[in-house]
């Protein structure tokens, strides 16, 4: 591996998160993504699914931050600070998980 | 293809978290033996690479959304392994940070996006490859429709997931569904068009792009005859 194709790719995720708020533009919800209440083609909330769906409350739902939903400008700062955060989250624990899996030799 | 909490009855996602559990344990001892120091920022860049390529929702016709998932490339570069680890903690952080998928669901989740998905995806690169140069177009190529198979067969399986729920769990008196209330009749055809037709594509573009920018920058990535982990498999 050469010494700088980290760097670049590094640069690129750099890239891609700045451009993350393009993700925004898409308004719809995915197939099988549905609140309970907003089941389509459903004209009840099955009960198991009510109960489960309360199960757990993220910090940065839908990757932004509670209240910045309705305004673009203020979403796409909410998603970019969430792909930071969850990039960022992600690097430590995979340095911190190399400690113990990888090994020194040569490639 | 993130499967909320409450889709999922507790046969299933239980099912699927005792499951992942070993393949998680196996996973970390196949990457153990063949993972170098030099390659964990990679297995980083490749997580992270995963997680915010996911968040670039694609709109289709009909109102639906959907992504890219980027295991198929991590397994082109690193092994399907290595793959499994980096799409698992991206899927984890996802769902415990940001509400994307479950929490009783990461099992299913990672079982889908975090197994299948990459090992589909490496295995068909590999068939496509084999034994050509490393600057052979047959790499992008292949990683591309790799990709594309991967996230069909992945999106298959979650369809199967949320089509067998009615089978499994409904309330006596009423008939009513107790989870996802969508029949395998329904789930699979809807799950597979949108997948076949549409993001089927987003992944095998991305996929390819990548593993021909790879080739144009630092062949190194791709040099390997024998993927890590894979040759014990």
């Amino acid at each position: 591996m050469k010494l700088d194709t980290t760097k670049k790719l590094w640069i690129g995720l750099a890239i891609l998160i700045v451009l993350t708020p393009l993700g925004l533009l898409a308004t719809g919800t995915a197939w099988g993504e549905w609140a309970p209440d907003e089941l389509e083609g459903v004209d009840y909330i099955p009960q198991g699914m009510q109960k489960l769906s309360d199960f757990w409350h993220s910090l940065l739902p839908d990757y932004n931050v509670p209240g910045w939903e309705n305004s673009f400008a203020l979403s796409s700062i909410g998603y970019i600070l969430s792909a930071i955060i969850g990039i960022g989250i992600i690097t430590a624990i995979i340095f911190a998980l190399g400690k113990f899996l990888a090994s020194e030799e040569e490639v | 293809m993130h499967i909320p909490d409450g889709y999922l009855g507790p046969i299933t996602y239980g099912l699927l978290w005792i499951v992942m559990i070993p393949i998680w344990i196996i996973a970390a001892s196949k990457v153990k033996k063949t993972l170098k120091t030099k390659q964990v920022p990679l297995l980083a860049i490749g997580a992270a690479f995963s997680f915010v390529i996911m968040m670039f929702n694609v709109p289709i016709p009909g109102g639906s959304t959907g992504h890219a998932v980027g295991g198929t490339l991590i397994a082109v570069v690193l092994g399907p392994w290595a793959a499994l680890i980096a799409v698992s903690i991206a899927l984890i952080i996802q769902a415990l940070f940001f509400g994307d998928g479950g929490i009783t669901a990461i099992g299913a989740n990672c079982f889908n996006m975090g197994v299948v998905l990459p090992f589909v995806g490496y295995y068909v690169y590999r068939l496509i490859s084999a034994n050509s140069d490393v600057n052979s177009s047959r790499l992008w190529i292949g990683a591309g429709i790799g990709g594309y198979v991967a996230l069909n067969v992945a999106a298959l399986f979650t369809a199967i997931e949320f089509g067998i729920q009615p089978y499994l769990h409904r309330d006596i008196e009423t008939g009513m569904a107790l989870y996802s209330p969508y029949p395998l009749n329904i789930a699979v055809p809807i799950m597979a068009f949108e997948h076949l037709v549409f993001f089927g594509f987003v992944e095998l573009i991305v996929t390819a792009l990548v593993v021909k920018y790879i080739q144009q920058t630092d062949t190194t990535l791709l040099e390997h005859k024998v993927a890590y982990g894979v040759s014990a498999a």
